[in-house]
């Protein structure tokens, strides 16, 4: 060991003799113990280029693979053990969560403000999408209403995890899971407006790519003048959570406070018709882009998200009460 | 590793990971949360150095990107975690690390951690986002994990040196 060769003699020549002999052994196994601890300190290349390699070949194998990628059936599994944990954790939080309501208010008038809400919800829902209704019912088709159903189920569920906002993408996941019913591409919604889309299932939890994140584009329809275009997100949580519309004709301005609802897309999936998505609040044009771009605020709070529900097929068994299109709970 | 050390560093990341997704979206700031899985790596490094460290970080950011409700590009956060137990576990390890040496390097692997998570998906579009929002996530995720250091780093670092005391005492 080159330290030792060099220390000792150094010592020696120092005039430092008159210690007890055991100095230099005790100075020997310190730099001893230190350089182990740098050798510790260091990871060896090999496992430095294993791990990274192992990173890359992950990235590579489910960016390049898509829908079919192998990592699914191992996310599926990640999901099917992990989920019942987080709604376990989920149900353990949420009384702590309700406890500063208690001082503000008393039982009775803690119910009477939940059903104002509810009210006020309903309401705010019939005047967003009165114009759509207006004219939907005015352009009635025979044809497409006799394919379409229009009665839809709910399964509601609870959001029990938040995707971090470090993840760069806006994502839930909810409590109800294959056994409820739910599959990929079904709708989400709350008594506000649209949600998202569910994207993935486990038997107890599914994930729903919410309609603000980046990758999220969702058919719309401008409630006023029916024209179409495509709602995009902007991977913003919050108050300041915006979407953009852009519409197909170029020709069309929507209007401030202009309701936004989903297009609809053939057999409901992922999004039915007619759910309110948001309203217009500014609209840009640009001459480099053809379309005129609109700034939608959603109608959701995406920050505060918990009772959503499912739309599924009226009829679907599930394990859980389902709320049928006539209001009924089944 | 032996298999209890590994076992309890494994228990330690799922329970970060839960609480990170349940119970603190309750209280996020513009939708970021304290990042609890990173500060576990970030403790590793500082107790047992860089290899154990980037194991971890491996295995957490695996568990990260597959577990609920995660729907990025799988291998993204393994590979930003592995960069934090690099870094973690570069930092001095002959003194034993004070509460400043802590919080700094918490700062700095937080800042990294974020910065190759962000990276990884400017390079795969995955998806694209304005520098400005990225900066600004990263700032809000530096500062609660700062803030969350006190109550978590004290805690996990003290576990991983009672079940390591030969060398932690070294």
């Amino acid at each position: 060991m080159a330290v030792d060769l060099f220390e000792r003699p150094t010592r020696q020549r120092s005039g430092q003799g008159q210690q007890p002999p055991r100095g230099p052994q005790k100075r020997e196994r310190r730099w001893r113990v230190t350089e182990r601890l740098e050798e510790r300190g260091r990871p060896s290349r090999s496992l430095v280029v294993a791990l990274v390699l192992a990173c890359l070949s992950l990235i590579t194998l489910d960016s390049t693979a898509g829908d079919a990628s192998p990592v699914e059936p191992v996310r599926r599994a990640v999901g099917e053990v992990l989920g019942p944990v987080e709604v376990g954790a989920a149900a353990v939080v949420r009384p702590f969560v309700a406890v500063p309501s208690w001082f503000r208010t008393h039982a009775d008038l803690r119910g009477e403000i939940g059903d104002l809400e509810a009210e006020n919800a309903r309401l705010r829902t019939e005047v967003n999408t009165a114009d759509y209704d207006r004219n939907r019912l005015k352009e009635y088709d025979g044809l497409t209403a006799a394919a379409e159903d229009l009665g839809y189920s709910l399964v509601p569920a609870r959001v029990v995890g938040l995707g971090p906002a470090q993840s760069f993408s806006s994502t839930v996941t909810i409590d109800a899971g294959s056994q409820s019913g739910l599959r990929p591409d079904m709708t989400v919604l709350n008594n506000d407006g649209l949600v998202g889309r569910v994207v993935r299932v486990t038997r107890t939890t599914a994930t729903v790519l919410l309609i603000v994140d980046a990758d999220s584009v969702v058919g719309g329809r401008v409630g006023s003048s029916m024209e179409l275009g495509s709602v995009e997100g902007r991977g913003q949580l919050g108050s300041t959570g915006r979407l953009d519309l852009e519409l197909i004709d170029s020709s069309e301005v929507p209007k401030r406070d202009d309701a936004v609802v989903t297009w609809g897309s053939e057999g409901g999936a992922p999004y039915v018709a007619g759910v309110p998505i948001g309203r217009v609040t500014a609209v840009y044009s640009s001459l480099r882009e053809t379309a005129q771009r609109a700034v939608v605020e959603p109608y959701v709070d995406f920050a505060a998200l918990d009772l959503v529900g499912v739309v599924v097929p009226s009829g679907t068994a599930s394990d859980r009460a389902v709320i049928e299109a006539d209001g009924s709970v089944r | 590793m032996n298999p209890g050390r590994a076992a309890v560093a494994l228990a330690a990341v799922v329970t970060a990971l839960v609480l990170q997704v349940t119970v603190f979206s309750h209280a996020s700031w513009a939708g970021v949360v304290p990042n609890l899985v990173l500060l576990v790596v970030v403790a590793t490094g500082l107790v047992r150095g860089a290899q154990p460290a980037m194991v971890l970080g491996f295995v957490a950011g695996v568990l990260l990107d597959l577990a609920p409700p995660a729907d990025h590009v799988a291998g993204r956060w393994a590979l930003a975690l592995v960069v934090v137990g690099y870094v973690a576990g570069r930092v001095r390890q002959d003194v034993r690390p004070t509460a400043g040496s802590v919080v700094a390097t918490v700062a700095a692997c937080s800042f990294v951690g974020t910065s190759v998570f962000a990276l990884t998906g400017v390079l795969l579009q995955d998806p694209a986002l304005g520098i400005g929002e990225v900066l600004e996530v990263i700032a809000i995720g530096v500062f609660l994990d700062v803030l969350l250091t006190p109550f978590v780093l004290p805690v996990v670092m003290g576990t991983f040196r009672r079940l390591e005391p030969a060398r932690a005492t070294a």
